[in-house]
């Protein structure tokens, strides 16, 4: 968890100390208001994530049925597992700070506690939710387009939810004998989660692994391109059929946006030139760091397959560097709407991209060699990251990704303009696509080389 | 075919393996047997050059295996789950499996028509991952897939635990036919003494790394083995 992790905490601390002061600066109004009345969508986000990423306690179940143990105490520890859960404990670095703030500001000491201890409450219904809908796709979508339309419409004014939500957490702070009620739903929800739980102990019930209907696909339109087609083929499944594949695609996708932070103007130490160039390889690169960077993690259950199978290093790593490169293309596409922050900005995508396929792709092949992770395909443990992925060597390895294109650009910003800037980035991604074959050549000694380590680390499970 | 020369493998001061010579001829059926830890496994995972012996070498029709890679397109194994791909039906990983040693759909699916019976009926068509079938299916799946491509060596490790009885018995029919038949080298490593005395004409006995018994299959083996393994 050590990076993703690290990253929201410092996020969420933050955000805790600063928000209250953020938005008495901006004149918003009651800083506590202003936070009640964005907290439907603070509990959506957080429900969204936690069914995205949140591991479900049934997997370590089943070596405990045939001991001594009672099934509630069963149950009641692994349920009593999810809440210790990062996905709880997280918030406190948000709400703690915040609600300091506030009774440094004057505000009511009962107050505070009843408004702090009545979304504690909340922020455990979600836990709970999570565990009770987990695996029903239909819901998850149906709430979360839900919120998506609810915030579109706010953004254009159509329909403000906020109006009618906020009131229901200012409850809990003007009337603070209130916070009872969530800690009543919290009761009641954690009973229904145990007694569900309870319920489907078996292991053709709840702990069946559930097994989707598996479909042969063709894809025969790849085979045009050979033996990489059968490669690409292998890989367009994985991302397909398992979730963990899936999880790193839509982190990709979301990146797209992580410009809005940089080219919206919404963060002040992001304004610059210089950060914008750093924007413009994430934009593009999301799938090339979520998915690159675990090149060959990806084929870590079957690696000694691959490694006695008739396979030439060089095709297997064509196609994943392919994959990479297709992604960055149609992120580059779907990242058209920057233009509306001005051609400066869709430039700094541009620019950001073609570093990507012509250097970042490399780098993330060769570090994967070092990242050693074996993975665990179907579920999304460590989807943040790992701390076995963070050697001294895959981190040397992120500064010419991130700081070089920005070395690179200020010298051309600084020397001649802010467009010689950009031309210079192109200019060394253009070079190295010139230079494939021999970055090959040398990815694919370093691969050789790490071969027997890698295969004895892939053996350590997940 | 295949021959070991001064062959060993030591994790830190403990030897797992140590093989002073050992020859194995073209089309021979070879039966590794031993108690866990006598080094079957490291034995095979040497062959195929997943790790590295500390001594000596293997070469394989001429190629030193950890030198080059030119022995893999004559050579397949089938040892564990890690040589399967549990997102794949088992009709993509023969395909699979052949596109990599040159065979097409039509070529895969006619040695697949040879194997109807193997199979029972359990692995073509169940809309099934591979991940998802049980062992002993997941077992035949990575045993067939392992002579698509005409292979001169086929290395298979515990082929026979978890197979139901016919299976096993079906399973011994095709391992003899493939070195008798079609001149194939099949490497077989089993805790069962009596299907490897029946499959294999040479049996080798591995305790403790070092190689302690080379028989040819004879009508006293069995008892040759059971009083080896018994006192």
């Amino acid at each position: 968890m050590a990076f993703g992790a690290l990253y929201f905490i410092g996020v969420f601390l933050s955000l805790g100390v600063g928000v209250y002061f953020i938005i008495e600066d901006a004149d918003l109004g009651d800083p506590l208001r202003v936070v009640n009345q964005f907290m439907i969508y603070y509990l959506a986000f957080d429900m969204v994530f936690r069914y995205m990423l949140q591991k479900m306690p049934v997997t370590n179940i089943k070596p405990l049925l045939y001991l001594p143990f009672k099934k509630s105490q069963v149950v009641y520890y692994s349920l009593g597992k999810t809440a210790v859960s990062f996905f709880n404990w997280s918030h406190a670095f948000f709400f703690v700070p915040f609600s300091i703030v506030l009774l440094t500001q004057d505000y009511g000491v009962a107050n505070v506690v009843g408004w702090h201890l009545g979304l504690m409450a909340l922020i455990y219904c979600n836990n709970f939710i999570n565990v009770l809908v987990n695996n029903k796709n239909n819901v998850f979508y149906g709430i979360a387009g839900l919120f998506i339309l609810l915030g579109v419409s706010q953004y254009y004014g159509w329909f403000d939810i906020t109006t009618y939500t906020a009131p229901l957490f200012d409850i809990l702070f003007d009337i603070p004998v209130t916070a009872l009620i969530p800690w009543a739903i919290l009761l009641a929800l954690f009973g229904s989660a145990f007694n569900y739980f309870k319920k489907n102990m078996y292991l053709d019930g709840g702990l069946a692994t559930k097994a989707s209907e598996a479909k042969t696909e063709n894809l025969d339109w790849l085979n045009r391109f050979g033996n990489l087609g059968t490669f690409l083929k292998n890989d367009i499944k994985l991302i397909k059929r398992n979730k963990r594949a899936r999880t790193a695609v839509i982190m990709g996708f979301f990146f797209i946006f992580y410009g809005l932070l940089f080219f919206g103007g919404a963060v002040e130490s992001y304004d610059n030139p210089f950060m914008k160039i750093f924007a413009g390889i994430f934009v593009t690169g999301g799938f090339l760091f979520s998915f690159g960077q675990y090149v060959p993690s990806w084929d870590s259950s079957y690696y000694p397959l691959m490694m006695s199978q008739n396979i030439q290093y060089k095709e297997y790593l064509s196609s994943k560097w392919y994959l990479v490169i297709i992604a960055t293309v149609i992120s580059t596409f779907l990242a058209t709407f920057y233009l509306y922050y001005g051609w400066e900005a869709y430039a700094a995508v541009l620019a950001g991209a073609i570093y990507n396929v012509g250097i970042n792709s490399y780098l993330v092949l060769w570090g994967g060699a070092y990242v050693k992770t074996p993975i665990d395909l179907t579920s999304n443990k460590k989807a943040f990251g790992d701390k076995q992925a963070f050697n001294a060597k895959t981190l040397l390895l992120t500064l010419p990704k991130l700081l070089l294109p920005i070395i690179i650009y200020t010298i051309g910003h600084f020397a001649i303009s802010p467009a010689a800037g950009y031309i210079f980035v192109t200019l060394f991604g253009v070079l190295g696509f010139v230079f494939k074959d021999k970055a090959f050549e040398i990815i694919e000694k370093i691969y050789k080389k790490e071969k027997y380590k890698t295969l004895v680390a892939y053996k350590q499970k997940a | 075919m295949i021959t070991a020369h001064n062959l060993s493998k030591t994790y830190s001061s403990q030897t797992v393996l140590n093989v002073e010579s050992l020859e194995i001829p073209k089309g021979q059926s070879f039966g590794l047997v031993g108690n866990n830890g006598a080094g079957k496994t490291t034995l095979f995972s040497l062959l195929l050059d997943l790790i590295q012996p500390s001594t000596g070498h293997i070469i394989n029709n001429e190629i030193q295996v950890d030198q080059s890679e030119a022995w893999k397109p004559f050579t397949s194994a089938f040892i564990d789950e890690t040589f399967l791909i549990g997102y794949l039906t088992p009709e993509e990983y023969f395909y699979f499996i052949g596109e990599l040693r040159g065979r097409n759909k039509a070529d895969v699916d006619a040695l697949l028509s040879q194997f109807e019976d193997f199979f029972h009926g359990e692995i073509l068509g169940q809309k099934k991952y591979l991940r998802d079938l049980s062992k002993g299916n997941q077992k035949k799946a990575g045993i067939v897939a392992s002579f698509i491509g005409n292979p001169e060596v086929v290395i298979l490790d515990e082929p026979f635990a978890n197979l139901d009885p016919t299976t096993q018995i079906r399973l011994k029919g095709i391992i003899k036919e493939l070195a008798t038949k079609e001149n194939v080298t099949v490497l077989v490593s089993s805790h069962d003494l009596i299907h490897v005395t029946e499959v294999c004409e040479r049996i080798v006995v591995l305790n403790k790394g070092e190689v302690v018994k080379d028989i040819q299959t004879s009508a006293e083996t069995l008892k040759e083995l059971e009083t080896f393994f018994g006192g």
